[in-house]
């Protein structure tokens, strides 16, 4: 892979929900290796886009490219078999089936047959699910959920990992493994992460780079370390959120 | 204190009941009290009875069962219920069941036909045998949605249509082109399976009720088509002299060359019914082999999963559209299989056995055996239909005996008679059954 060529390279991408706009021109690239935040307020477009992404719903017009495709036109589940894995809002973990299962239909439509080496690495990575692996998925705790729902999207051996709010609902100190887990996931295998969240001091603080979205467009970008400094970033996404 | 405690509510329970009362009489004064009838006194005009004693019993009904159930279940400190739901088995007693009913039940179906005749005879056992063919018929078909609604969560009120299918394609392909059971049976499961993604696809982007409503209307166009299409499916009057299997060639018939002369053995028409009670059985064995076997591989996987949650689906790659129409063809398959079989039995087939009612009673089965479980289809599939035969003496009452029954069941198990789901796959080999008990009704 050429290195001057993003991994994710979004152009312009405009969505409508029927006749409404939710994304009104969207830019915005992701390097890999790099670990890429998107915040914003509720209803800014910020699950919109990861989902645009992931073909449902399509671009209007615009051009997405991974690693210098174009996937905007693509079915969903093509588009998920590229290496791309996602971790949906709401965790949508299958409430009936045992963890076990749970994570071998992440690994079902993978490229790499090698389930048993993948599922050691998701449980290296999240012990508490080995441990409950018989279990029924929808009587694990919320922050096993959203474990269970990143090592299910882990299970494919993605190259880009998306993730949609993993911090929703979580107690400070399960956000604070699970982010922990996204920086070890990205340091040690070189994972490209982005990371779409309504917690912005963790999130900025965890990514590479970051973009701020308001009404469906971009309107501040810069490293996450910038963006955490910038009073204006502080004033309408940290108060009270930076401890 | 307990005394005036239990004074009060002696006279509170009194008060609603007369309240309840009250109700019964406006309501049964006119249902009951008055009956609009051709009245022989008056030279057959119409005119009115009255029949205040039967309002009497049923207002009496009314107050004295609500008077009891206030003193001994709602108001009470130690309600008769508990009590009694402490008798009943506990629902997760039946987790085991699943391991031991399986074995018990495949050798009493194996032999079933050798008991009877034996006990029985020859012509006391015929009705238990038909009786046997229907009910294993059923749960073939129980068996053909479960895969629809138990696995892949689409709920099919149409299934009936795949049956009629089935039954059709066999009778005219029998008709039109003298072809056998045995050529059509592959031909009628391979129509049915087509017409399952004819279905399919229009219903794609349809979840839960409205995908309901939507097979309901196509279960009633196959009927009213098969009603309708008079030059082609005889309409109304149905297709007869439909030709029964043969064993590998050998016709059940008296006479020379055919099956009891082969084997040396005196004619009789047990032999046929034993023979057609066996085809059945396999038939619904295979169907039960090949559920249980895809439902460990990705297919059947990617079935629950859907069952579970499209959007998760879609997200791991999943191809949805083509694991629903997957779902319905295989579903469509089995239910074609088996109105092929309907259709040899019988000898006659019309659009009369196809109706509504069958979907509903199909359905009911797989939900009352608990959805998505084998074993518990087989087991609402002989209450159902067996406990519809047994009530029979009870004549008019019987509908409602069996209503009773149902109602009774799904407020004692309300995910059905086997509600456990074993895991299709574990690391230690050894994955326990997930009780449907932790889980809310209605939800996951």
């Amino acid at each position: 892979m050429s290195t001057s060529q993003p991994m994710l390279d979004i152009q312009n991408v405009v969505t409508h929900y029927g006749k409404i706009v939710a994304l009104r021109g969207v830019d915005m690239t992701v390097n890999a290796g790099e670990i890429v935040t998107l915040i914003g307020a509720n209803g800014a477009g910020k699950s919109t886009l990861m989902m645009t992404i992931c073909g449902s719903p399509q671009a209007t017009s615009g051009r997405i490219l991974y690693n210098g495709e174009d996937i905007t036109g693509m079915p969903t589940h093509e588009i998920m078999r590229k290496s791309i894995a996602q971790s949906p809002e709401g965790r949508r973990i299958f409430p009936r089936m045992s963890v076990m299962e749970n994570l071998i239909m992440g690994a079902e439509t993978a490229n790499n047959p090698d389930t048993d080496e993948s599922l050691k690495r998701v449980f290296d990575l999240f012990p508490r699910l080995k441990e409950r692996q018989n279990q029924r998925g929808g009587t694990l705790s919320g922050g096993e959920q959203q474990m269970l729902a990143i090592a299910r999207a882990l299970m494919s051996r993605p190259k880009l990992l998306l993730l949609d709010e993993p911090s929703l609902g979580l107690a400070p100190l399960i956000v604070k493994q699970i982010f922990d887990a996204i920086r070890d996931l990205n340091q040690s295998d070189g994972l490209t992460v982005f990371l779409v969240e309504q917690n912005a001091y963790h999130a900025l603080k965890l990514a590479h780079r970051g973009y701020v979205m308001v009404n469906g467009t971009i309107t501040m970008s810069g490293t996450g370390k910038d963006l955490l400094a910038r009073e204006d970033v502080k004033a309408a996404y940290l108060e009270g959120g930076a401890h | 204190m307990s005394n005036l405690k239990k004074d009060s509510l002696f006279a509170g329970s009194v008060k609603d009941a007369a309240a309840g009362g009250l109700v019964a009489l406006a309501l049964f004064g006119m249902m009951i009290g008055m009956q609009a009838d051709v009245a022989t006194g008056l030279g057959g005009q119409l005119g009115i009875n009255y029949r205040w004693g039967a309002v009497a019993i049923a207002v009496v009904i009314v107050f004295a069962g609500r008077l009891l159930l206030n003193l001994f279940v709602w108001k009470s400190d130690k309600p008769v219920t508990r009590t009694v739901g402490s008798l009943l088995p506990k629902a997760s007693s039946f987790s085991g069941l699943g391991r031991f009913a399986t074995p018990v039940f495949l050798v009493l179906a194996v032999v079933l036909p050798f008991l009877l005749t034996y006990f029985l005879g020859t012509r006391g056992s015929r009705q238990y045998l038909d009786l046997a063919i229907l009910v294993t018929t059923y749960v073939m078909l129980g068996w053909g949605l479960n895969i629809v609604v138990g696995l892949a969560g689409l709920l099919d009120l149409g299934y009936v249509a795949f049956y009629a299918v089935g039954a059709y394609s066999y009778a005219l392909l029998a008709q039109y082109f003298g072809f056998s059971f045995w050529v059509c049976l592959p031909l009628a499961g391979i129509l049915a399976a087509f017409w399952g993604i004819i279905l399919g696809f229009p219903v794609l982007r349809l979840r839960g009720d409205y995908l309901a409503i939507v097979t309901l209307a196509f279960g009633e166009i196959i009927r009213v088509v098969l009603l309708n299409w008079y030059d082609f499916t005889g309409g109304p009057d149905g297709l007869s002299n439909i030709p029964r299997p043969s064993f590998f060639g050998l016709d059940f018939e008296r006479g020379e060359g055919n099956f009891a002369d082969f084997f040396g053995l005196e004619y009789n028409s047990i032999h046929r019914i034993i023979f057609l009670y066996y085809v059945i059985l396999a038939m619904a064995l295979v169907t039960n082999l090949v559920t249980m076997r895809l439902r460990k591989l990705p297919i059947g996987r990617a079935w629950e999963a859907l069952r579970e949650d499209e959007i998760a689906c879609r997200s791991l790659g999943i191809n949805t559209t083509n694991t629903k129409l997957t779902a319905f063809a295989l579903g469509a398959m089995f239910g074609g299989f088996a109105g092929s079989f309907f259709a040899t039995r019988q000898g006659f087939i019309s659009p009369e056995s196809f109706t509504f009612m069958e979907s509903a009673v199909i359905l009911a089965i797989v939900v009352l055996g608990g959805l998505g479980s084998q074993i518990g289809v087989v087991i609402a599939a002989v209450v159902m239909i067996g406990g519809f035969e047994f009530f029979r003496g009870l004549e008019e009452y019987r509908m409602l005996v069996f209503g009773l029954l149902m109602v009774v069941i799904m407020v004692w198990r309300p995910r059905g008679l086997i509600s456990v789901r074993t895991p299709s796959i574990s690391l230690s080999g050894k994955a326990k059954g997930i009780s449907a008990d932790l889980v809310q009704e209605g939800h996951g």
